[in-house]
């Protein structure tokens, strides 16, 4: 009888995720029929549910199998150049936006997961800081080395380069793809706010389900006691690279939203760099370590904080560092901890009397 | 915990407030926007009161980032034009506001920059700075058609729509023509180049280059890249230059990273001849710079701040009492920019009541009728194509002083003149 | 000769990483925290030496001084408002995403006041270039006082680690701090004079930094701060000869990486090499593997 009470509050909570998101839709849908909505809260609809899925799987490695990785954009970046290039080339092979935007994700999440795989097998044997170390040195070879692709396609077929884009030496019917730093232009805009938040729920019950399963469980142990959880038998390596690669794969997916909404995609060091995987972190410490509630709204709220800060003009970014650091001291801080708790049982207190 | 939930509860109504912002917003866009709401209390200018009687122009680029000094330069020539044209009676006696936005030279921080001006009602666009969000923004903007005119987007894709235009020339005429001059001048016959891979102004330049440099006389021993993660130290790069025996080296990126090769190519004693594109425009400008490293550099640019050109003379001035430093070109072409965006306007006879979009047919079609003399160049015409036609000049760097290498006959001469004419004209 | 040349080169740029990293590497002995904003405080150093020299006329030596001992109370300052609050937090990712705040804040701050120009920086160094064998091979002033300060620093720092009273007071705090509380050892005060030394070499990092790659704007700090992470890493966090051993490969790999493979991908090099060193050795080179206690 209390196991199922236990498991209905679980689901309750899950519910509760899910049914934030969908109200959040709702209500922005109502606002923009409305016609009620700014041009820019509308255009940073589609990066929000990229920030969104980025900060909740990060939030799967950081919080749950409780590992730093420091390297989520690498994977952000694998997925969005994957499935840009894709979506370039058959772009008129298939026509119907739909379908190939699906294939996009696929591939998109595929290819990164399968990095996920190739980074955690060997990186998941280090610990802590050393592992973060090792992902963000992942991150940054991604980025150098999509700077130094050159991929074209001409009627003899596709032709690779790492020099430049004249040593692809193809015909004059031939076009540039992918090519070098300036990446992929022209990558078709097929993400919308709908598909995002369809995505945003795909994401959030892929987590939410592998936490509460057995598999989630068990990388729990892991994250609480290593040893303790090898002793009773738990694969460690296993659950460690499932969970490393399904963060990985979701990465993808952020990353093929982002690609989608822009017509430029190139590598520079603030969109798919450290200082990128960097801001993903900030949203998962800032929401709560392993709260995904916590890292949803902890997207939207600093993805907003810098937009709304622009009457500010120049003072914009200081701003916004000083307020970073001040939440950081509220939310973490052992003694704004305390003060919060005392203060909060005050609150209650006097609650309590008025009832 | 409870008051964390508090905060958090907070935090949601205060977004919340933001939609409503938006919701005032759309409400006063038929009669402007009064009301302040955060999102576009934004421009820091006077207040768009009451339109009809203001042309709103806005402007995106970088003024914080890595880039921030390109986007920083543009805002202040910009507004710089704006308060000429509004103190000599505005266009058409309406006046200007202007709106500049940062996009911290990223894509997708630059479509929130055009979102936020579309939200104040922009009616053209001065921007973006840089090519990747000019790029990303003509995207969004051709679908909304807002006339937009870059100053300095040098990459192909830029202008690529119909309401795009640029004042600056294009990455691949920029190679073409470095190419072409160095083989019609016979200025070496092995040459090296060293580029920003992770630019697209500096690939786009030396992709071009190389493609010419197989027609001219010369040839290309050395193609030696960095990356912005790796841009101060140059010595390989020079050395491999320095090893191939190249008599001049190509530096297709801006001024801040040449002047770091100078210095280096002088502490490891290599001298060769240095060529560089308009971004080398401002290395004088460089707080600290020994001038005299940058003797003899030539590059390509659209303007000089040294020019004795009056109306030059008269930008240089103002722009020294206003922003205490020497304009450099991205400030020249964004004045350019305003006054050409004036000239359309004039052109088209738009009024200040129509539409982003109306506004954007009309000026489409008289930016290839207006022709300007700006401080960038004489004579300035469009295509419709968005494209700019004006001739790149010349500039030998003599004495500490820019001097403008006339025609192909005086290049020869400049070196022995100029060094008895301290930096004069070489005429 | 081109290949002692790189070398030189690489052991120069490997030496400003050193610094930079035994900066890191000692605040991350004691206080086990990635300090991201030492990069941050490496480019105020700089900018400090500059603004002194260019707007105060002062000497380049006095000058330099005056630059550590601002960082030096930048440093004390930054740790006790943003990060001695965050020291006991519940997660040890709580102050490093507050040091990164920090990093963004030193950014911004010196973007109002210095405005985002790139500066060219004037070398402090008087020290004349070495030329040798018939021009062949320059070694600049620059590269010179690097290398040797970088070795005098790392020397007095061993010293003053395994000599000094203060020096095994941070030995202790890093080791165990309930312990070192115990035997009476004021772990704040420690933790801070970690972090004020820190600092103070970040002030003459910057200076060197920029004296041999002469451009200074709000954002120099930044990719070298990354780098000189890697370096401590590479050689064992915590350990000061590693740091040193670690900044120096890094340099020396970094200008081969672009000598002999390719320029573009020198980053990549480095970063895949870092890797393949931790797959070996998982502590980096000279860093202790402590043993998991069950």
């Amino acid at each position: 009888m209390r196991r199922m009470k236990k498991i209905n509050k679980t689901t309750k909570s899950n519910l509760i995720t899910y049914a934030i998101v969908i109200a959040l839709f709702a209500a922005v849908q109502i606002l923009t029929s409305a016609g009620a909505i700014s041009s820019l809260l509308q255009g940073l609809l589609v990066p929000l549910c990229a920030y969104i899925i980025l900060a909740v799987s990060l939030n799967l490695t950081v919080g749950i199998l409780g590992e730093l990785s420091l390297g989520h954009a690498g994977f952000m970046c694998v997925g969005a150049f994957t499935s840009a290039f894709f979506s370039k080339c058959t772009a008129e092979l298939i026509p119907v936006a739909g379908v190939r935007y699906l294939f996009a994700l696929l591939i998109g999440a595929a290819a990164a997961g399968l990095c996920g795989i190739l980074v955690g097998i060997p990186a998941l044997r280090l610990k802590g800081d050393y592992l973060a170390i090792v992902t963000l040195a992942f991150g940054e070879i991604i980025k150098n080395v999509v700077n130094i692709l050159f991929i074209g396609r001409d009627s003899e077929g596709f032709h690779f380069s790492t020099k430049d884009s004249l040593s692809l030496g193809l015909l004059p019917d031939g076009e540039v793809i992918v090519n070098g730093p300036q990446g992929i232009t022209g990558t078709p805009k097929d993400s919308t706010f709908t598909v995002g938040v369809i995505l945003i729920l795909v994401t959030l019950f892929i987590v939410l389900n592998l936490i509460h399963s057995r598999s989630g469980r068990a990388i729990m142990a892991i994250r609480d006691n290593r040893i303790a959880a090898e002793s009773i038998g738990i694969n460690v390596t296993k659950y460690k690279l499932m969970a490393f690669s399904i963060s990985a794969a979701l990465a993808g997916v952020g990353g093929v939203i982002y690609a989608h909404n822009l017509a430029t995609l190139t590598a520079q060091p603030k969109n798919f760099g450290y200082n990128m995987s960097i801001m993903i972190l900030v949203f998962v410490v800032l929401g709560g370590i392993g709260n995904i509630r916590g890292s949803i709204l902890a997207a939207i709220v600093l993805t907003l904080l810098p937009e709304l800060l622009r009457g500010l003009s120049d003072y914009r970014m200081l701003i916004y560092a000083v307020v970073l650091i001040a939440m950081m001291l509220f939310n973490w801080s052992p003694k704004a901890i305390e003060w919060r708790e005392r203060h909060s049982a005050k609150f209650k207190r006097k609650k309590q009397k008025e009832v | 915990m409870k008051l964390k939930k508090v905060i958090s509860a907070a935090l949601v109504a205060a977004m919340a407030m933001t939609f409503m912002a938006g919701c005032g917003d759309s409400d006063n866009a038929g009669n402007g926007n009064a009301s302040g709401s955060d999102t576009q209390a934004a421009s820091g200018n006077e207040n768009a009161s009451g339109s009809g009687d203001t042309f709103r122009i806005g402007g995106i680029g970088p003024i914080t980032g890595g880039a921030a000094v390109y986007g920083i330069a543009v805002k202040n020539g910009a507004e710089l034009a704006v308060k000429e044209i509004n103190e000599a009676g505005g266009i058409n006696g309406a006046q200007i506001d202007f709106n500049f936005q940062d996009d911290e030279h990223d894509a997708e921080k630059a479509v929130n920059a055009y979102n936020t001006l579309k939200d104040w009602d922009v009616q053209a666009i001065l921007g973006a700075v840089t090519s990747a969000p000019c790029v990303a923004v003509g995207e969004v903007s051709k679908d909304d058609n807002i006339f937009m005119l870059t100053p300095s987007g040098t990459a192909v894709e830029c202008v690529k729509y119909e309401n795009a235009f640029r004042v600056c020339f294009s990455d691949p005429m920029q190679g073409l023509e470095s190419a072409k001059y160095i083989g019609e001048h016979n200025l070496a016959t092995k040459v090296a180049a060293i580029y920003d891979s992770s630019d697209v102004y500096s690939s786009g330049i030396y992709e071009a280059f190389v493609k010419e440099a197989a027609n001219q006389n010369f040839e290309v021993v050395a193609a030696e890249a960095f990356t912005a993660e790796s841009k101060t130290d140059f010595s390989v790069q020079l050395q491999k230059a320095k090893d191939a025996g190249a008599e001049l080296v190509f530096l297709p990126f801006y001024y801040s990273e040449a002047s770091l090769v100078l210095k280096q190519a002088a502490g490891m004693n290599y001298s060769p001849i240095f060529f560089g594109c308009d971004g080398m425009d401002g290395i004088l400008a460089v707080k600290g710079f020994d001038a005299a490293l940058a003797d003899n550099l030539i590059f390509l640019s659209p303007f000089t701040p040294t020019s004795d050109d009056e109306m030059i003379q008269k930008f240089v001035t103002d722009y020294e009492a206003a922003y205490g430093e020497t304009p450099n070109q991205f400030a020249a072409d964004a004045y350019d920019g305003i006054y050409a965006i004036k000239a359309a306007i004039e052109a088209g006879n738009v009024t200040p009541d129509l539409s982003a979009s109306d506004v954007c047919d009309a000026l489409k079609t008289a930016m290839t009728q207006i022709t300007i003399d700006g401080v960038t160049a004489k004579g300035l015409t469009w295509e419709a194509s968005g494209e700019p036609s004006k001739e790149p000049m010349v500039v030998k760097i003599a004495n500490g002083n820019y001097a403008v290498v006339e025609d192909d006959a005086a290049a020869e001469s400049v070196e022995d003149n100029a060094a008895t004419e301290n930096g004069e004209d070489a005429e | 000769m081109s290949f002692i040349s790189y070398l030189i080169n690489g052991v120069s740029l490997g030496s400003v990483y050193a610094i930079i990293a035994l900066g890191y590497t000692m605040v991350y002995g004691i206080a086990k925290m990635l300090n991201f904003a030492h990069g941050d405080v490496i480019m105020i150093g700089a900018y400090v030496v500059m603004a002194a020299i260019s707007g105060a006329g002062l000497p380049p030596g006095v000058a330099v001084l005056l630059s550590i001992v601002c960082c030096l109370i930048l440093g004390i300052v930054i740790e006790s408002v943003a990060y001695r609050p965050l020291l006991n937090a519940a997660s040890s990712l709580a102050v490093l995403i507050t040091a990164i705040g920090v990093s963004y804040l030193l950014q911004n701050v010196a973007l109002l006041i210095f405005g985002a120009n790139t500066i060219s920086f004037d070398s402090v160094v008087s020290v004349p270039a070495v030329t040798l064998m018939d021009g062949a091979l320059t070694i600049t002033g620059e590269a010179i006082v690097t290398i040797v300060s970088c070795i005098v620093i790392m020397i007095a720092l061993t010293l003053f680690i395994s000599r000094t009273k203060s020096g095994q007071a941070m030995r202790a705090v890093s080791e165990d701090k309930g312990a070192a509380q115990l035997m009476g050892i004021h772990v704040n005060g420690t933790i801070a004079l970690t972090f004020a030394i820190g600092s103070a070499l970040a002030a003459i990092a910057g200076v060197l930094l920029c004296s041999s790659y002469p451009s200074l704007n709000p954002y120099t700090g930044a990719m070298p701060g990354i780098k000189a992470f890697v370096a401590a890493v590479f050689g064992g966090i915590g350990s000061i000869p590693g740091a040193f051993i670690g900044g120096i490969l890094l340099g020396v790999i970094e200008i081969f990486g672009k000598a002999y493979i390719s320029s573009q991908m020198a980053d990549a090099i480095v970063f895949g090499v870092l890797i393949v060193i931790l797959l070996v050795k998982p502590a980096g080179i000279l860093g202790k593997n402590v043993q998991e206690k069950v």
